[in-house]
C-alpha cells in the first residue's frame, strides 16, 4: 500500500508542510505581515490586494477565503494581521481559525500604535508560534488523505497533448485510490462544458457546471468586446492555440475521465469530500492558486507549455512541462519533462508514473523548484464586484 | 524523431492536425499521423511555427474547424488541405461580447 508522511491536524487533515501563516486581513496590512515574515523562519504570508471598499458579498468572500487559507493542512499556526478599520471580518477570522484547534493569534496595527510597534509585537508572536509547532513530527498518512489541486498555465498546443494528459493520468489514479482532486479555470471550460457536464454525477451538478460557465462568459461579454488577447492570451496564440474553445478542450484533459462530484465556490474549504471536484475559479495564476490553496490542497500539479514558473507560499506547485523546447530552455523552473511524450520517447503512462512518484516525494517534504527559490509572492483573491 | 516532420491528428473527426516540428516553411512536406498510426504526406501551405495547425482536408468558409473531435471555431475563409490554420482564418465563437446583439440582425 502506498503511504506518505505528513503533519496531522486536529481537524483530521494532513499537511505536506508546517508553516506559520501570517495573514493580512486587508491589503493595507501587507507590509507589516511581510516584515514579520522576513524576520521569522518558517512563516509565509499572502500579499493580496483586497479587503476594504468592496461590496459586502466580496468582503465576505475575502474573509472566507482568508479563513480557508488558515485552515489549510499545510498551515500549523496562524497570526492574523489586521489594520483595525478594514471591511473584512477579522474577528470572525480569528474565532473560526481558533476553533480549528490551531494556535491562532491576531494583532491590530492601529490599536498597537502603528507599524513599527505592530511589526515588533507580530515578530514576537510569530517567533513563539514557529517554535511551538516546530517540534511536530510527520506521521504516516494514506493516499486517500491526499488533496491534489491541478491547473495549467502559459499553455500551448503541447499542453493538451502531453502535460495535461499526464495530470489526467495522475488525477484518475488518485481518484481510484480514494483521494480528492480539484480542478478549476471556469473560463477554460468554454467550448468543452458539454463534455464536463456529461461526467457530472447528477443533473444538479451538470446544471451547475453550465451555470458557472455561463456566468463567467456573460461577465466577459458584458464588456462588449472580443475576449481574445485576454483568453487565449498572446502567449497561448503564439503557441498555436487559435481560440478559447481549443484552449479549453486541451485544458479539461487534465481533469482525467472520472465522474465530477460537485462544484465548489471560490472560498470553499473541503472537509471529507472525495473524488473529483470543480472549483469555480478564473484561469489567472494569482487568483486560482489562492483559491486552490484555500480548498485545502497539500500541493498542486501545474501543467505548462510556454513556461509558467509561479508557485504559492503555502502550497508546493509541481511544474510539468509539455513542450520539449521549453523544458530545455527553462529546466531550472520545470520539475518534470512531459515533452518526451511529444518527441515519442516516453508514453503518457510512463511520465504519469514519474509524476505520481514525484508528488509523493513532494508530499513527504521534497521542495519543488519554485518553492526552493521562493517564487510565489504574486498572489490575489478573486472578487466579482468593483472596488468602490 | 527530431528529423521527422510530423503533424498529429488527435481525433478521426478532426479537419486539422498539429505540427510538432521546428522551422516548417511553405512548400515543405509533413507526415500527418493519427492515433491508429495511419500516415499521409501533405505539402504545407504557409510558414507554420512549432505547435501550430494545418488543415488535413479542404475546409469551406463558414465551416466548423474540428480538433479533439469538437468545434474549436469557424473558418473565416476557404482553407485548402495543408494550409496553415490559425487566428487569421479561424474565428472563436465564445466570449464574443463584440457580437452581442448582432446575431439577431
Amino acid at each position: 500500500m502506498t503511504t506518505w508522511n505528513g503533519y496531522r491536524r486536529k481537524d483530521g487533515s494532513v499537511g505536506s508542510r508546517n508553516f506559520v501563516a501570517v495573514i493580512p486581513a486587508v491589503t493595507c496590512a501587507n507590509d507589516v505581515a511581510n516584515a514579520i515574515c522576513r524576520e521569522v523562519q518558517g512563516t509565509v504570508t499572502y500579499m493580496h490586494h483586497q479587503g476594504c471598499c468592496q461590496l459586502p458579498p466580496d468582503l465576505d468572500r475575502v474573509t472566507e477565503t482568508l479563513i480557508s487559507l488558515g485552515k489549510s493542512p499545510n498551515v500549523g499556526a496562524v497570526l492574523i494581521v489586521s489594520l483595525g478599520c478594514e471591511g473584512t471580518d477579522h474577528q470572525r477570522m480569528y474565532e473560526e481559525l481558533k476553533a480549528t484547534g490551531k494556535p491562532t493569534e491576531i494583532i491590530h496595527i492601529q490599536e498597537l500604535g502603528g507599524v513599527s510597534k505592530a511589526i515588533r509585537e507580530g515578530t514576537d508572536i510569530a517567533r513563539r508560534l514557529v517554535i511551538e509547532i516546530s517540534s511536530q513530527q510527520r506521521e504516516p498518512a494514506d493516499v486517500s488523505e491526499i488533496v491534489m489541486a491541478i491547473k495549467c498555465g502559459a499553455s500551448d498546443t503541447t499542453s493538451g497533448m502531453a502535460s495535461n494528459c499526464v495530470i489526467g493520468y495522475v488525477a484518475d489514479k488518485l481518484v481510484d485510490l480514494g483521494a480528492t482532486v480539484v480542478f478549476g479555470e471556469t473560463t477554460e471550460f468554454l467550448g468543452g462544458e458539454h463534455l464536463l457536464a456529461k461526467r457530472a454525477v447528477n443533473k444538479e451538478v451538470a446544471d451547475k457546471i453550465y451555470e458557472i460557465v455561463n456566468a463567467m462568459e456573460n461577465r466577459a461579454k458584458s464588456i462588449g468586446c472580443d475576449m481574445r488577447r485576454g483568453q487565449p492570451t498572446p502567449g497561448n496564440i503564439a503557441g498555436g492555440l487559435s481560440s478559447i474553445e481549443e484552449k479549453s478542450l486541451g485544458a479539461i484533459v487534465k481533469s482525467g475521465t472520472r465522474p465530477i462530484q460537485g462544484v465548489l465556490d471560490y472560498p470553499d474549504h473541503i472537509t471529507d469530500q472525495k473524488g473529483l471536484w470543480i472549483k469555480d475559479t478564473p484561469g489567472r495564476e494569482p487568483e486560482i492558486l489562492t483559491g486552490m490553496a484555500a480548498t485545502g490542497a497539500q500541493f498542486m500539479c501545474f501543467s505548462t507549455g510556454r513556461g509558467a514558473p509561479q508557485g504559492f507560499p503555502s502550497m508546493p506547485v509541481i511544474k510539468i512541462c509539455g513542450n520539449p523546447n521549453t523544458y530545455e530552455n527553462m529546466k531550472e523552473d520545470m520539475d518534470l519533462n512531459a515533452g518526451l511524450i511529444i518527441t515519442g520517447e516516453k508514453t503518457i503512462e510512463q511520465v504519469g508514473e514519474e509524476a505520481f512518484e514525484k508528488l509523493l516525494r513532494v508530499l513527504n517534504g521534497e521542495m519543488t523548484k519554485n518553492e526552493a527559490i521562493q517564487y510565489f509572492s504574486a498572489i490575489d483573491i478573486h472578487c466579482l464586484g468593483p472596488v468602490i | 524523431m527530431g528529423e521527422l516532420k510530423i503533424a498529429l491528428k488527435v481525433n478521426d473527426l478532426d479537419n486539422v492536425a498539429t505540427i510538432f516540428a521546428n522551422d516548417i516553411t511553405d512548400g515543405m512536406e509533413v507526415e500527418i499521423r493519427d492515433k491508429k498510426g495511419n500516415k499521409e504526406d501533405t505539402k504545407v501551405i504557409g510558414d507554420v511555427p512549432y505547435g501550430h495547425k494545418i488543415a488535413v482536408k479542404d475546409i469551406t468558409k463558414g465551416e466548423q474547424i474540428i480538433k479533439y473531435g469538437e468545434e474549436i471555431g469557424i473558418a473565416t475563409a476557404d482553407i485548402k488541405k495543408g494550409e496553415y490554420v490559425h487566428v487569421h482564418n479561424l474565428d472563436s465563437m465564445r466570449g464574443r461580447g463584440d457580437l452581442v446583439g448582432k446575431e439577431a440582425k
